[in-house]
Order: C-alpha cells, then sequence, then structure tokens
C-alpha cells in the first residue's frame, strides 16, 4: 500500500525536458529519498507534486485518489506537507507564529469571528498556540518562541520549516534539503526528527545532499540524473549500483561507501 | 467615411505620443524591473521647459533640445536619488517611491509654471492638410514622424552600438552583464535620461496640439502603462504597437460612444490585456522560481 | 496583570480622543479632528490590505466615493434613512470589492496597481460624468441624518463639530478595535503569512486567493464607511473623493506612519491630514510635499514613522 504514488510524471521548460517519465511510490512509515547531482530535477519534481508546478505529464496520486496539478492548498488539506530548499520563512512573524500558520488548516474559522474576537476565534488561537509550542519543544527551538523569525540562524529555520510543515499533522511530508547547511549535530537532530515522524505512519520524500543520512534513514532511494530516473533500490544496491557511481557520486562515491560499509 | 478617417488620423497621433510614452516604461523596466510611473511626468517637462525657454526668448529649437537635455538630467537624478537607494526594495515601495516622484515633479512643477494651460506654436504653422476627405494638422506630421525616427535610432542604437548591445545584455541578466564587465549602475542611468528624454521629446512634439498643463503627466503615464501592457511589457515593438492601438480605440470611443468615457478605453484595455492576455501581443511567458 | 499591546493601542488612542479637546485653541480643530478619524478609519483598512495581506491598491478612493455617494443617493431616490444609506453604501461596496477583487488579485505587484487603479478612476468619472444622477463635478447635497437632533433629545446638546469629533472617534476605535482583533486571529496569520511567504502560505493550506479577497473587502469596507461618515458630515459628496489622488494620500498616510500597524497608520493619517489644514503655507505645496514624503519614507524608513521610532527606542532601552 502506498500513501503517495508518481506515474510517468515529466515537465517541460522552453522546450528543455527538465524532468522525464519519474515514478516511485512511498507507504507510510517509509523514508524514500531523492538523489542525484545538482539540476537533476529534484526540486521541481517537488514542485510538481506538491502543486506548484503543473505537470506535463504523468499522475500523482495520495492514497489512491488522483491528485495531479492540484492547487497546493487543497492538497495540504488532503495531508501533504513540505518544506523548502531555500527557505520560505514568514520573516516578519515570530518564531511561535511561524508555526502557528502551519496550523492555518486546524485553526481557521470564519472571518467575522476573527475581527469580534469571539470565545470560538479565542479558543482556535489558544489550541493553535498550545500545539505549536509543543511541535518548537520537539525541534528544540521553544526558548525562541516569540523572537522575530528572521533572527535566527540557518539552521534553526531549517528546523523552523520542520516544525511548520509537521504542525499541518501531514499523512505525506516532502523534505527538500532539511540538513543543507546544518553542523553535525544539526544534522543529527533532524535524523533524528524524521524519522521519529516516519516512525508515526508518515511518508516521508526527502531530497537530500547528505549522503551519510540518505545512505542511514533511507528505506528506498531513488536517483535522479538529467531529469529522469536512472536508479532505484535499496541504499546497500544503490551505493554499489555502476550507473549511480558514474552518473553521481563520482567523487563522493568513496563517501558513500564508509557510510553504507 | 471622412469622419471615420478623421478619427483614425487623431487616434494615431496620440498613439504615437502613447508609444513613445510606452517605450520609455519598456527602456527602464528592461534595465531595472522598476515600472516608472513617473514616466507621463517627462512628457509634461519636455513641454513645459519648452514653452518657458522659448517664452523667455530663446528660439523654438534650442529651448526644445534644453528641455529636452533638462527632462534627461532629471531623469539621472531620479534614479540617483530615489530608485538606486531603493534596490532591493519590495515591489510595493517601489510603486510608491515613483508615484511619488511623479506627484512631487507635479507638485514643483505648479508651483514653479502655475496653473494654466501653456502652448508654443506648431513647427509648420496651423493649416490643416486635407487627406482622404479628413484633415491632418502639420503638427500631427510631426508627432507621427518623429515618433518613427526614435524606433528606427533606438532600433540603431540597441542592435548597432555597443552601449546600446550592453543595454540589452543588462536586460537579460544583470548578473552575467556585471561579470563580462558591464557597468550596470551605468546602464540604470543612461536608461534613465534615455526614457526621460524620448518623454521630452513626445511633450515637445504634441503641446502645440494638446498644450501642457502640469497635470497631465499621471493621466499619460497610465495610458503610457497600458500600451506597454498591450504590447507585451518590456517589449519596445509591443510598445509601437500598444501605443498606436491604445490611441486609436481612444479616438474611436470619444467618436463614436463618448467622449466623456474616452479616457476609460485605457482602462478597459488594462483589464483586458491582464485578464484574457497576460503577455501582451508580443510578450513572452515566465516561470516563477521557488 | 500585564496588558496587551491590542488594549494599549486601544487605550491610548481612546484616551487622545477624550483629552485632545482640552487643548484645542479653536472649534476649527474638532473639525481637523474628525477628518483625521475620517482618514484614520479609511487607513485603518489599508492597513489590513497592504500592512497584514502585503497588496497593494491604488483605488481605494473609488469605495470612499461609493460611501459617500451611497449617503447622499439612497435617501433621495430610495428614500432610506441617511445612516442606513451608509450601510448599504457598505454592503454595495464589499460586493463591489467582492466582483473586481476576485480577477485583479490574480495579478501582482505592478499589475495589480495599475488594476486598481483603473477601477478608482473608473468610479470617480462615473461620477463626474452621470450628472442626471450625481450631480456631476459639483457634487449633490446629502440630507441630515438628524443624529445631533437625537443625541440632544437625550439631553446632550453638542454643537456640529463637537458632534462629528466623538462620532467619527467613536466610529475610528471600533475599527482599530476590529482591525487589532484581526491581526492576532487565525485570519491575521493566514493573511499575515500570504505576506511573507505566498508559496510557503499556500502550501500550508491557505486560499491565498480567498484570504486576499477577504482583505480586500475588508478594506473596501473601511473606506465606504469612512466616506459615508465624510459625506454625513459635510453634507455635500464630491467625485473628488474618488479620486486618484485621494486614494494615493490614503496609501501614503498608510505607509508613512507604518503600513503593518494600525496606530502608526493612523499616526499617518493624523499628520498628512492636520499639517495642510493647520499650516496653510503647506496647502500651496501640498503635492510636493506629498511626494516627497512617499519618497522618503519608503527609502529611509520601509517599515514607517512608528515602527522605526519603536525600534529606536526599544534599542535605546534595552
Amino acid at each position: 500500500m502506498s500513501l503517495l504514488r508518481v506515474e510517468g510524471l515529466g515537465i517541460d521548460f522552453g522546450g528543455l525536458r527538465a524532468v522525464h517519465d519519474v515514478g516511485f511510490s512511498v507507504g507510510p512509515g517509509e523514508i524514500v529519498s531523492v538523489i542525484g547531482p545538482n539540476g537533476a530535477g529534484k526540486t521541481t519534481l517537488f514542485n510538481m507534486i506538491s502543486g506548484l508546478y503543473l505537470p506535463g505529464r504523468g499522475r500523482v496520486s495520495l492514497d489512491g485518489a488522483d491528485v495531479t496539478g492540484m492547487e497546493p492548498h487543497l492538497l495540504a488539506a488532503r495531508g501533504l506537507s513540505r518544506t523548502f530548499q531555500n527557505l520560505q520563512i514568514f520573516q516578519a512573524m515570530s518564531v511561535l507564529e511561524n508555526v502557528a500558520a502551519g496550523h492555518h488548516l486546524h485553526e481557521k474559522g470564519p472571518v467575522i469571528a476573527d475581527m469580534l474576537s469571539l470565545p470560538s476565534s479565542r479558543r482556535r488561537s489558544r489550541q493553535t498556540r498550545d500545539s505549536a509550542h509543543a511541535l518548537l519543544e520537539r525541534v528544540g527551538l521553544a526558548r525562541a518562541a516569540e523572537h522575530e523569525a528572521g533572527s535566527l540562524s540557518y539552521g534553526a529555520l531549517k528546523r523552523l520549516e520542520i516544525a511548520r510543515a509537521l504542525a499541518l499533522e501531514p499523512r505525506v511530508l516532502l523534505l527538500d534539503e532539511p540538513a543543507a547547511g546544518c553542523n553535525a549535530v544539526e544534522t543529527e537532530e533532524i535524523d533524528r526528527l524524521v524519522a521519529e515522524v516516519a516512525a508515526g505512519g508518515v511518508a516521508v520524500l526527502l531530497v537530500e545532499h547528505d549522503m551519510r543520512m540518505v545512505m542511514r534513514i533511507s528505506s528506498h532511494i531513488v536517483v535522479l540524473d538529467h531529469g529522469e530516473k536512472i536508479a532505484e533500490g535499496e541504499p546497500a544496491s544503490i551505493a554499489r549500483n555502476p550507473r549511480v557511481i558514474e552518473a553521481y557520486l563520482g567523487a563522493q562515491a568513496g563517501e558513500a561507501n564508509d557510510a553504507v560499509g | 467615411m471622412p469622419e471615420l478617417m478623421q478619427f483614425l488620423m487623431s487616434g494615431v497621433t496620440v498613439g504615437a505620443v502613447y508609444a513613445l510614452v510606452a517605450l520609455g516604461f519598456t527602456i527602464i523596466y528592461n534595465a531595472s524591473d522598476v515600472v516608472n510611473f513617473a514616466q507621463g511626468e517627462f512628457v509634461m517637462l519636455g513641454g513645459m521647459m519648452t514653452v518657458f525657454g522659448y517664452a523667455a526668448g530663446l528660439p523654438l529649437p534650442v529651448a526644445a533640445l534644453v528641455a529636452i537635455l533638462a527632462t534627461a538630467a532629471i531623469g539621472v537624478a531620479l534614479n540617483k536619488l530615489a530608485i538606486e537607494p531603493a534596490r532591493g526594495a519590495p515591489v510595493v515601495s517601489l510603486i510608491i517611491i515613483t508615484i511619488g516622484a511623479s506627484i512631487f515633479i507635479r507638485g514643483v512643477s505648479q508651483v514653479v509654471f502655475g496653473k494654466q494651460l501653456h502652448r508654443f506654436p506648431a513647427f509648420s504653422g496651423d493649416a490643416p492638410i486635407p487627406v482622404l476627405g479628413a484633415t491632418i494638422l502639420p503638427q500631427s506630421l510631426w508627432v507621427i514622424a518623429g515618433a518613427l525616427a526614435i524606433f528606427v535610432g533606438l532600433w540603431l542604437f540597441f542592435t548597432r552600438t555597443l552601449t546600446g548591445r550592453a543595454v540589452l545584455a543588462t536586460a537579460n541578466n544583470r548578473m552575467a552583464a556585471q561579470l563580462v564587465g558591464i557597468n550596470t549602475r551605468y546602464v540604470m542611468s543612461l536608461s534613465f535620461a534615455l526614457s526621460a528624454a524620448i518623454g521630452a521629446l513626445a511633450g515637445v512634439l504634441v503641446t502645440p496640439i494638446t498644450l501642457v498643463s502640469y497635470d497631465i503627466g499621471i493621466s499619460l503615464a497610465l495610458k503610457g502603462f497600458a500600451a506597454a501592457m498591450l504590447g507585451g511589457m518590456g517589449n519596445p515593438k509591443g510598445a509601437l504597437a500598444g501605443g498606436l492601438l491604445l490611441g486609436l480605440m481612444e479616438a474611436l470611443t470619444a467618436g463614436y460612444i463618448s467622449s466623456q468615457y474616452k479616457d476609460a478605453a485605457a482602462f478597459v484595455v488594462i483589464l483586458g490585456v491582464l485578464f484574457f492576455m497576460p503577455q501582451g501581443l508580443f510578450g513572452t511567458k515566465t516561470t516563477e522560481r521557488v | 496583570m500585564r496588558l496587551s499591546t491590542k488594549a494599549v493601542t486601544l487605550l491610548v488612542l481612546s484616551l487622545v480622543i477624550a483629552v485632545a479637546p482640552l487643548f484645542f485653541p479653536s472649534t476649527f480643530y474638532y473639525r481637523v479632528g474628525s477628518l483625521i478619524f475620517i482618514n484614520g478609519l479609511a487607513v485603518t483598512g489599508l492597513v489590513i490590505l497592504i500592512g497584514y495581506a502585503g497588496q497593494i491598491s491604488l483605488g481605494h478612493a473609488g469605495f470612499f466615493g461609493i460611501g459617500a455617494y451611497a449617503c447622499a443617493l439612497a435617501p433621495a431616490h430610495l428614500g432610506l434613512h441617511p445612516v442606513l444609506a451608509a450601510v448599504l453604501g457598505a454592503v454595495l461596496s464589499g460586493v463591489v470589492a467582492y466582483v473586481v477583487g476576485k480577477p485583479i488579485l490574480r495579478l501582482k505587484g505592478y499589475y495589480l496597481a495599475v488594476a486598481s487603479l483603473g477601477f478608482g478612476v473608473l468610479v470617480a468619472m462615473v461620477l463626474a460624468n452621470e450628472a442626471w444622477l450625481t450631480g456631476g463635478p459639483d457634487g449633490i447635497a446629502v440630507a441630515d441624518p438628524g443624529l445631533r437632533a437625537l443625541l440632544r433629545g437625550f439631553g446632550v446638546d453638542l454643537s456640529n463639530a463637537q458632534f462629528w469629533y466623538g462620532f467619527c472617534g467613536l466610529v475610528l476605535v471600533l475599527g482599530a478595535w476590529l482591525a487589532l482583533n484581526l491581526y492576532h486571529s487565525p485570519t491575521g496569520r493566514a493573511l499575515r503569512a500570504l505576506h511573507g511567504s505566498e508559496v510557503a502560505a499556500r502550501t500550508v493550506g491557505v486560499d491565498v486567493a480567498r484570504y486576499k479577497l477577504n482583505a480586500f473587502v475588508i478594506s473596501a469596507v473601511y473606506a465606504s464607511v469612512a466616506g459615508s461618515l465624510l459625506a454625513l458630515q459635510n453634507r455635500l459628496v464630491t467625485p473628488d473623493m474618488a479620486g486618484f489622488m485621494h486614494s494615493i494620500e490614503m496609501v501614503t498616510m498608510t505607509v508613512l506612519g507604518g503600513a503593518a500597524s494600525v496606530p502608526g497608520a493612523i499616526l499617518g493619517a493624523a499628520i498628512l491630514t492636520a499639517l495642510p489644514q493647520v499650516l496653510t503655507v503647506f496647502q500651496e505645496y501640498e503635492q510636493l510635499m506629498l511626494g516627497l514624503v512617499m519618497m522618503l519614507v519608503m527609502i529611509f524608513m520601509r517599515q514607517g514613522l512608528l515602527p522605526s521610532l519603536a525600534r529606536l527606542l526599544r534599542g535605546r532601552g534595552g
């Protein structure tokens, strides 16, 4: 059974094939990593799955239902959540409010009630506040709750985005390079967090350059090169796959083998 | 039939002016991604300063030249003092800055030049020339010829000169232009000077027909913007086509529907273009990166 | 108990409104005051649109005009009480904002600015040209709403200027309360989120188109009510209430004080309303100054006067 299924997905930009005929699936509790050299089309793939780009070809299904080209906010309502490679933080809002905004689908209500600050509106806000605090606790940002988000370090912002994505209580979580720019300790934190989320039954799709992390936590790996899937399988088999080593690992091959071996 | 001819001719005349304003928008937009809402003020300044230079005893061509150069200098000052310091500001801020500049120039002009309508004599007299049953003013021919000359001259500038190519390169990719050693700040200033001078020239050409007062800039800017959008933002050919089309639409609206609502034509165009063909006639599609 | 920013803001605002008349050198200042409150109300609506949601409108004077003309036309043609006419105007503005906003809010930046501007200019054009209905450029008279007389019935006898000062002040406090409530509510969070990053807001489930439209409609209703207040007080409406310059003035007031801050924007409204009224020299240079303020604020204090000041003080204090 798979929560997220991608079949024959592709898109062109001005005649250029950015992604072509990519397919895979992610089941509940699984962590599937998408790897590939820069420009292989990983982020484009994410943007298609999460509804930011309209795919030119192929199908995306969530829990069996066809959701190809559906608006992101509707996908969110169906339990798909994501983070961004180049951070998309609500800079002017506090750290707590960033996570609170992630609760949007749970806390939204009539505008009139919000303007009049009716008890129903205040109750929704209070519940959001409590669960946002709990999430900040979980990613280790509780002490920064009232800070302006723009003042946080890069690594902290990465974790903030994860907290915001989790606020949605997703069934499918797309993480675009969650550990990029983080130090070893922070990476390990994120590593643990992702594993924990998956253990809770969430289907996790991960794009990551840190090969140690990918090899350690992935249940399955999809390799992209020039927008096409060139390999897929268990971490150990991917690390030994000659096509992958040739196309992508190259200089990093030794490092990847270290991680596996 | 003569009636239609008459409308078409007045449409082409104002259309040529809109095309020049649209061209001014295009040049600055290409160089800096800024939409300069003060573009219409350049037309006003060109006409106004010529009026006062001429009244002060300068020969008309000299007065016009001085007005064009002074307007170009004001364009550069606008870039240096208001646009450059706000580099990287959100679009909303840039909108407010250029509209602020427009209102500021208008306010200064009101104080300096007064609120009256001004004019100077037409270049080749006011005797209408009969054409196909209608008549056209000799000054209209000046306007149309002037606009064509500018478009041709600019095309040569952009395709045949090194400086012109540098401007185009900057428009395509500012970072890459910087890497190959193009001084993009200079290109910005040049673009402002160029589009201010073009606006001023339009003002010089059209003032004998439409007269000039301190407050004509805003509506010209909006119509120029409508024309630029109609043609496809950032495309000089589009500016020409959009300007002429808008001029014709206005003239026909005034002639056959209601002269009171002729100004509405521009906004109907803006809204129509935005909804039905956001890329305009000659525009290209872009994809947003996330 | 520690007071929230919202409570402090409303308290200070009410206090200033109540105490200011003690320092008025003449009754003329009541009139200045009520004008400030009217503009402050319109600008509070724009804070929701520009400051919260990050969307620009250069056509909100159009809604101001709709509210104003409703008070002139509905009593004369439909026999409605002027106060009910104001409500009708607000509803109409809301509906028009919905219909106009739905397509134009898909646009961004320059395009949204020009589309909204076009809308405002069209409204002003209709008001100026359809003289059979609107009285044309000279405007049209508005019936006395009889509110003062009503108050006199309760034994409170205020001069005309005093009455409108108090009434507009009351409506402004109410408007500020609603806007501040919104800021801290789920809807306000969604609006500020889409301002911060539209892409991220969409992926957390915010129906961006719908929320932008909400902000647009709410701000239109604010502008409409402000227009109605001015019409009822002046007993006269003219097309320039809906004009382009008025739209620009409203936006300038909003950004001068601080687009993201209700008290900031009201301060901006107070400054730009009072200056030309109090300093007659200012009148001749009004446009010049307005343009200069717009440029300077956006170049040097992008956050606006009040937030910049607050930051400065906080920096000093701690």
